[in-house]
Order: C-alpha cells, then structure tokens, then sequence
C-alpha cells in the first residue's frame, strides 16, 4: 500500500506559485500564425493542452497554450511558457532535460537556477501518479519541436 | 454494522479511509482464506488428471460455479462462464455472437452511460461490420433517457447493451423495462454490464431477462482476476468459441475440431479455480450480510455524505437522487481540479477516484473532463463521511476559498 501523503508534504506541493499560475496563468490563449501547433492529452484523466509557437530562427520567439486542467498541470505550462521564451533550442532542451530530473526527485535540480519558478514543483516529484501532469506541457513543447526539425 | 475488522488491509491501517470501491473492493479474510486454503489442499489442473488431487480441484471449482450462480439467480449454472472479468465477459460476446451476426446496415445501441468496457466493443464491431452504433443519451439528472431508447430500438437494432448501475455516477437502471421495450420494439439481444450491480443489489439473471449478463469479481469481495459471463443457454450454444485451445475441444481431428458442452467451450485454457473458490467466499460473505442491508447501510451512508456535501459552496453532485442510486457520489468542487483534490484527500488518508472514470462520452455531456469520486461499500462508516468532509474543507483552504 502506499504511503499516504503527509500533510507537509500536501503544503510544499500546493505553493503559493503554483497556485498563483493556476488562478492567472501566463502565456494562456492562441497564438496568431503559429508556426507548430500541438493538441495533447493526458490519457489518465482526459485534461488536455493546447500549444502554440513561433520561432524565430533557431529560438522559440513567442508560444501560448490552452486547454484544462489541474492546478499541476496549468502552472507547469504557465511557467515553462514565461522560461522559455526567447531562448534557443539548445537552451530548451537543456531545462527540459533538467526539469525531468526535477520530476525524478534529483535535488541538485531543485536548487538549480536555471530552472528559475519551474523549483516551485519539486513537491511533485513526491507525488508519482502528479508527475505526469506536471509534464504534460513539457511533451507537447517537445513535440512542438520535433515538428519544426521535420 | 461494523465490518471492518474482517478486512485485514483496513484492519491494519487505521486511518485509512478507502472509498473507492466502485474501482475496486477490499477482500475480506475468508476470501484470502479460501484461495490459500484451496492452494494448500487441492491445487491441481482442474479436468485432467485421473488422480483424485485433480478431482478434488475439479469439485472445487464445479462447486464453486454452483455458488455464484445460485448467487447471482441462475438456475442453469453451465450458462455462467468464468472470464477474467467484466471487460473480457462483453467482449466475449461482442467477438462472438456479434462478429457472427452483425451485418452491414444494422444497428447496436449503446448508451452515454457506459463505461469504456460496454462501449468501445461495440464501437470497434460496429466500424467493423459497417454497422451503425447509436447512443442514448440522458436525462438532465443522468439517468437514461427512456424516450431516446424508445425511438433507437428499431427492427434494424442487433444489440442493445447498457449498465445496471453506472459506475460514475451511480444510476440504477431499470433493467426490466428496458428488456421488455426492446423485445417489444426488435429482435435485438440486451447486453447488460452487471460490473456495478453484483456487488451492491440483490441480482437474479432469470428474472431479469436479458440475454447476456457481465460482472467482476473483484469488485464484490473476491480477487482480482476472475468474474462471469452469463447468457442464455440457446445462445451460448449457438454462438461459435470466443478462443480456442485446451479444455474447450471436444474432439480435434487433423483438418477440423468439435467443440466441449458449456461452460466449456468459452474457457479456453487452464481454468482459475482458486480465484474461483475466492469468489464463492465472497459471495457466502455477502449473503452472511444480506443484499437488502448491503443496499440500506450504503444508501444511509451516501446520504450522510450528501446532505453535509450539498451544504458546502461551490460543491456540485452529478446523478440522480440517491433513491435512484447505487454506492457513488461523484461531484466536483468549484475550479479545484478532482486530481488536486484527490491528492489533498490522499494525504488525509482519504482514497478516492479522480478522473474520467472510463467514461469520456458521459464527461462530454456533463461538460466536464473529471469528476471527484467517493464509492462506498459494506466495510465503510460514519468515520470515513468524516474524513471525506474534512479533507474537502482542507482542500478548500489550500486553494484560498474565500465565503462570499
């Protein structure tokens, strides 16, 4: 049987951050002539997002997304959108590698700067069946990606 | 009544409140019993061997069909096939009777209160055959529209397949009803997922009158693994193998096989006779308790839950009145997503079900993607309500809610 969560656990999940992008996410809406756009779903409980980017040259120039969820999952985008803004592809790949990590439990990553708010969600990496969530964004900006190399 | 203690999970962890039931139930110690009991004293390959060890694994799991479908209201019990469960019952008939007498321009009516298992089979036969699958949908209240069902059954309809109890939102069919309009209106079959209504009313497949009936075992107090098929016997014997293999041959020549009586000829393979043995236990639990109370201690809990629940802002109940329900209360709680919630009940030692509970077509309709699900069961009391209502005002707090 699983552990259940103990309530200091329940709090460093629920920061103030995160529930300060749920209620006013970043970033949110469509984003005119997009140059990749990105419909996905988490299977587990049928939220789903939406992402928009245009790039400019080798950087991601501007993205929003849109969709329902919870609060893991929207601030999870709502941060990555404000981080990634304006950085090149190698950068990207870089804090979404390191994000993983964080999701993993690696604590290096959770004092790890470059990861800036994203720290906010290293409670989630004590919540397994959460993780999925908290990625959601991250795999539709992958795929984002992917379909501009293509 | 205070069941608690027979259960040795819940017994051993204090605090922990399972309400999620309708996913899956606890076991009680005399079902872990039996099938250790049936391992340490007659574990054999049930119609092999000539050795009395086999015998006795034979009696046991003969004995054991017996028990379950006395349980469950069949008098012939070779018309209850063991399947693995719920899913592989339907599609067992899906895959059978339906590949065999599904033709392009027909028509399979399911309803938006499915789950999943009781309609992608459907779905998935119907693209196959170029068959048209047509959907009931609700009534304001979630409860089957009657009226649609009416005007979908027609002489073009193969197969209606619909739930006795809605697995998200709890809803009791009226299963003879819709029986007696579908043989009145076509020549159909009625399919009846039975996954919700095993566990939780008194059932009776010979007075039901449908044609097929589903349920799991697992979701009644028996393990994991193994449940039943019902059908009626006319059809079964009609209806060609679902998988072939062992145990269900009668004879096989080099170009062309025979194939065994029923139950036999749809349990290919080495049959589950301990899971079997198991199942038989729960079900001698639950008649130790009685259906009638079964119903009435569930029912006085779900209306304890919802009477403090309705009193709480921003909290909405899906489903008919709880007279019309069955062990659930699904509802959300203002924009607190149901997996936030469930993780701030879970560290209440609340378990609940948060998601789209196998049944997205229903979410589209209720206009949501998750709802937040609390089953209750025999094992479940006041103490659990409590819980419950605690860890829904933490989680209110956690997301700042502030009174109007």
């Amino acid at each position: 049987m699983s552990r259940p969560e103990t309530s200091a656990e329940i709090a460093a999940l629920y920061q103030e951050m995160i529930l300060d992008h749920y209620r006013r996410p970043r970033n949110k809406g469509v984003l005119e002539n997009a140059d990749a756009s990105v419909q996905m779903k988490n299977p587990l409980c049928g939220d789903e997002i939406g992402l928009q980017v245009h790039f400019d040259g080798d950087g991601v120039d501007d993205l929003k997304f849109s969709g329902r969820g919870c609060s893991i999952s929207l601030a999870s985008a709502s941060m990555m959108t404000q981080l990634v803004k304006g950085k090149s592809s190698n950068e990207i790949d870089a804090i979404r590698t390191r994000f993983r990590e964080l999701m993993l439990g690696d604590v290096t990553a959770a004092t790890d700067t470059r990861l800036g708010s994203l720290r906010a969600l290293s409670g989630v990496a004590r919540f397994p069946a959460r993780v999925k969530c908290a990625l959601l964004a991250w795999n539709a900006l992958e795929s984002a990606l992917a379909q501009r190399a293509s | 009544m205070n069941l608690r203690a027979d259960f040795p999970l819940l017994a051993g962890s204090p605090g922990l409140h399972y309400l999620d039931s309708a996913a899956t139930s606890q076991k009680p110690g005399v079902v872990l019993d039996a099938i250790r009991d049936f391992y340490e004293t007659s574990n054999a390959n049930p119609h092999r061997g000539a050795y009395s060890l086999s015998v006795r694994a034979t009696e046991c799991y003969t004995q054991a069909r017996l028990d379950i479908a006395r349980f469950l209201g069949v008098k012939d019990a070779a018309s209850l096939i063991f399947t693995r469960g719920t899913t592989e019952g339907i599609n067992l008939v899906a895959g059978s009777w339906g590949r065999a007498n599904v033709r392009t321009g027909d028509e399979i009516v399911v309803t938006a209160l499915d789950h999943h298992s009781n309609f992608v089979p459907w779905q998935q036969l119907a693209l196959e055959k170029g068959a048209t699958l047509r959907i009931c949908e609700l009534t304001g209240d979630g409860r089957l529209d009657l009226d649609c069902m009416r005007e979908l059954v027609t002489s073009r309809t193969k197969i209606v397949a619909f739930n006795h109890v809605s697995n998200a939102l709890g809803t009791i069919n009226p299963v003879t009803d819709i029986v007696r309009m579908v043989r009145d209106q076509s020549r159909a079959i009625t399919v009846c997922d039975g996954a919700q209504s095993a566990p939780h009313l008194s059932v009776s497949f010979d007075d039901l009158g449908l044609d097929f009936y589903a349920f799991s075992g697992h979701k009644m107090l028996g393990p994991m693994g193994l449940g039943g098929l019902i059908g009626r016997r006319d059809l079964l014997e009609q209806m060609p193998p679902y998988q072939s293999g062992g145990d269900m041959i009668e004879f096989v020549y080099d170009d062309r096989t025979t194939w065994n009586v029923l139950p036999h000829k749809f349990e290919a393979g080495t049959p589950n006779p301990a899971n079997a043995v198991g199942l038989a236990a729960a079900v001698a639990y639950l008649d130790r308790i009685g259906m009638d109370r079964v119903l009435t201690h569930e029912r006085s809990l779900m209306a304890m839950a919802e009477e403090r629940l309705a009193a709480i802002d921003g909290l909405r109940i899906y489903g008919p009145p709880i007279g019309q329900r069955s062990g659930v209360v699904s509802f959300t709680l203002e924009d607190v997503h149901p997996h936030d919630l469930a993780t701030i009940l879970d560290g209440e030692g609340v378990c609940i079900r948060a998601g789209h509970h196998c049944t997205q077509p229903l979410m589209r309709r209720l206009d949501v993607t998750a709802t937040a699900r609390a089953s209750f069961y025999v094992y479940n009391d006041e103490a659990d309500v409590d819980a419950l209502l605690a860890g829904i005002m933490k989680a209110r707090d956690i997301f700042g809610y502030v009174p109007a």
